[in-house]
């Protein structure tokens, strides 16, 4: 039994389609991320499934259950991050922790959690005096107070310096190692390659693509390229004398490669234009080419780091 | 879901932790009513003096007994001056049983002119005049002072010379109340008021804001047991504010406190219901703004017009209207009951408006008060 399944999902705030029929499966102990600029719909789907939003239509379950039906069940068996995650201004992690504990009727150690998230250096520190990357892992620990067999986290990264990201990223490594199932949003590319075994990419409530990383680049890349610095005289010996798809402008040309003897002609036909040419290379589509192609260049992606 | 104590008791302690350690929770919680009772202590008891009504009924037919009121009056009648201490004399038709008359006007001082008083003087023979007055009032020293007065005079005077006019004293039934006496109470309600409506406002949109809600929402912990611990906290606070407002108003405005059990209802009352209400009014407010102003129209007629700073009875009629709608009315004025007259039998009154509100307001912040959204 998948942990996760979800199948024609639709919800609409007013006149806004938020999630437009989306439909997936993730597998238990599989990392999984949902991949989308601001507004695909990645935060409603992800708390219809944690049982915060109800759903218009479609099926969604977790571990079986329905999240919005069975919530108070639900609960007791997921770990979840809001987006922003903030809690009350001045108990101290080892506080919230303890708290977190008790509500849950489980026997806990806070500094074994502080640890497991390395946040034991801030453990006595007022929640509104933790850094922003602080306050993430605190989240992070909360969410694991019940042992869950699933973990959604919504955008957990999301304005954290590159230090704090990767720590981030090294907990969620460690749950994938203990065996949990993760859910991850995020909007920045490098995250989900870094992380996720398999991603969703979504644009306005939809999703346009999904497999892992390779599958997708593979599918909605354009394959090898071969991209030659040079003038118009280059592309139209290119054009006229061979059979090769190239494209040009401002002093760059792409020529599309079908397979390795395209690669040969390319080679030669640069050689012989005898036109002026200079640093060559081959490469293929990245995930971040696949997403700009298809969310948009409009599609205010994050690159990297901010 | 049920209901679990251990996870409230939780949900207290680390709120209660947050509450202390945060400069406003800390400030409103101690500081705040010792300065209200400290300042409207000194504006109102400070200069004390002020003008005192003393009835006064002639049973006299005869010539002395009048002689005797105009005597009291032309020492000392300040009936028709606003401003000016003194005191200001008022008959009361003889029929009348004065004592009964005295407690209904919440008095207690008079004096009583007894039948035989012209008699009694023209014939040489000893004759008292009855002064009622509270002992431990400074009105009633003042009233008995004059009374002395006029009877040195009627005796310096008399037939024969010698003490012939004597005082009879009594102690008034009702006592005679100081305005301290009732700003401890006003005060208290004033604190029970103001610290949760305005907390649960604010917490309703914040946790609002920042998904607080919705991280509990998570948690197995419920809606019921996470408002019922906000309750006790504020019945906590409450009850500290009442230690605090008592100390000061008896031992630095000489108040008059009666302990009672009946104080301790009203103090879980009162925070059991404006929680509820502060909850009630964020829930069903969409935004922040709009939960502030509801917040404000709510809470501000309630500080003024509900017997916080002054006795309502002493408000125009029409605003005694108004007052008896709004349900800190009910508090205060069972405070007052218990802690200033002992008058249980209204207090109960009060003590059932304030349960059955508070268990209604709850069960409506209940009902309407959302972790999560549909």
């Amino acid at each position: 039994m998948p942990a996760i399944e979800v199948s024609g999902l639709k919800k609409k705030y007013g006149d806004i389609q938020a999630v437009d029929g989306t439909s997936f499966s993730v597998d238990e102990g599989e990392v999984f991320s949902l991949l989308g600029p601001n507004g695909a719909g990645k935060t409603t789907t992800i708390e219809i499934l944690e049982g915060l939003r109800n759903k218009d239509s479609g099926t969604a379950k977790v571990l079986g259950l329905d999240p919005w039906e069975s919530g108070y069940e639900l609960h007791k068996r997921i770990g979840v991050i809001p987006q922003g995650f903030k809690f009350l201004d001045y108990p101290t992690p080892r506080e919230a922790l303890s708290y977190y504990g008790a509500l849950f009727g489980r026997k806990v150690d806070p500094d074994e959690l502080l640890r497991r998230v390395i946040l034991d250096d801030a453990s006595n520190v007022w929640f509104q005096n933790l850094s922003g990357g602080q306050k993430q892992k605190l989240g992070m620990a909360l969410s694991l107070v019940n042992d869950p067999q699933v973990v959604f986290l919504d955008e957990p990264t999301t304005g954290l310096d590159p230090q704090a990201r990767r720590a981030v990223w090294e907990v969620v490594r460690k749950l994938k190692d203990e065996g949990r199932t993760v859910m991850l949003t995020t909007h920045y590319l490098e995250e989900a390659e870094e992380l996720a075994d398999r991603v969703a990419i979504m644009k306005h409530g939809k999703i346009v693509a999904m497999g892992t990383t390779a599958e997708i680049e593979s599918k909605f890349g354009s394959g090898q390229r071969m991209v030659v610095k040079g003038g118009d005289d280059l592309l139209k010996y290119l054009r006229e004398s061979t059979r090769l798809h190239a494209e040009g402008g401002a002093g760059s040309i792409t020529i599309f490669l079908r397979d390795k003897s395209d690669a040969m002609v390319a080679l030669g036909a640069i050689e012989e234009s005898g036109a002026a040419w200079e640093d060559l290379t081959v490469r293929r589509d990245s995930l971040e080419d696949v997403f700009l192609k298809l969310v948009g260049e409009g599609g205010s992606i994050e690159k990297g780091v901010e | 879901m049920g209901f679990s104590l251990s996870r409230m008791v939780s949900d207290l302690k680390i709120y209660g932790k947050s509450s202390l350690r945060s400069r406003e929770g800390f400030f409103f919680t101690l500081v705040f009513p010792i300065i209200l009772i400290l300042l409207f202590g000194a504006i109102f008891s400070g200069g004390g003096a002020s003008q005192s009504t003393v009835y006064v009924q002639n049973h006299d037919t005869g010539p002395v007994g009048a002689t005797f009121i105009s005597a009291l009056n032309s020492t000392s009648n300040y009936c028709s001056t606003s401003s000016g201490a003194g005191l200001c004399m008022r008959p009361v038709p003889a029929d009348l049983n004065f004592s009964q008359y005295l407690s209904s006007k919440s008095a207690s001082d008079g004096i009583i002119i007894p039948a035989n008083f012209s008699l009694a003087f023209e014939s040489g023979q000893k004759v008292n005049v009855t002064v009622f007055g509270n002992p431990s009032s400074t009105a009633s020293a003042v009233v008995s002072g004059i009374v002395a007065e006029v009877v040195n005079g009627f005796n310096l005077h008399g037939a024969t010379g010698v003490h012939q006019v004597g005082i009879t004293p009594r102690t008034a039934v009702s006592s005679n109340y100081k305005y301290i006496d009732f700003l401890v109470p006003g005060l208290v309600g004033f604190a029970a008021l103001t610290s949760p409506m305005f907390a649960m406002v604010n917490i309703s949109s914040t946790y609002r804001r920042d998904k607080v809600f919705k991280l509990l929402s998570l948690t197995p912990l419920t809606k019921t047991e996470w408002l019922l611990s906000k309750i006790i906290w504020y019945v906590g606070t409450t009850a500290v504010s009442f230690m605090l407002m008592a100390a000061v108003g008896v031992y630095a405005f000489g108040a008059h406190i009666a302990l009672n059990w009946g104080i301790g209802i009203f103090l879980v009352l009162g925070p059991f219901f404006f929680v509820s209400l502060g909850m009630l009014v964020g829930s069903v407010s969409n935004t922040p703004e709009a939960a502030s102003v509801v917040g404000n129209l709510v809470t501000f007629p309630m500080m003024f017009l509900s017997g916080t700073f002054f006795p309502v009875s002493s408000m125009p009629k029409y605003l005694q209207g108004i007052a008896h709608v709004l349900p800190l009315y009910y508090m205060i004025d069972g405070l007052n009951e218990v802690m200033i007259y002992g008058n249980f039998g209204a207090a109960y009154f009060d003590m059932a408006v304030l349960l059955g509100i508070s268990v209604v307001v709850f069960a409506l912040a209940v009902r309407f008060f959302r972790w999560r959204e549909d």
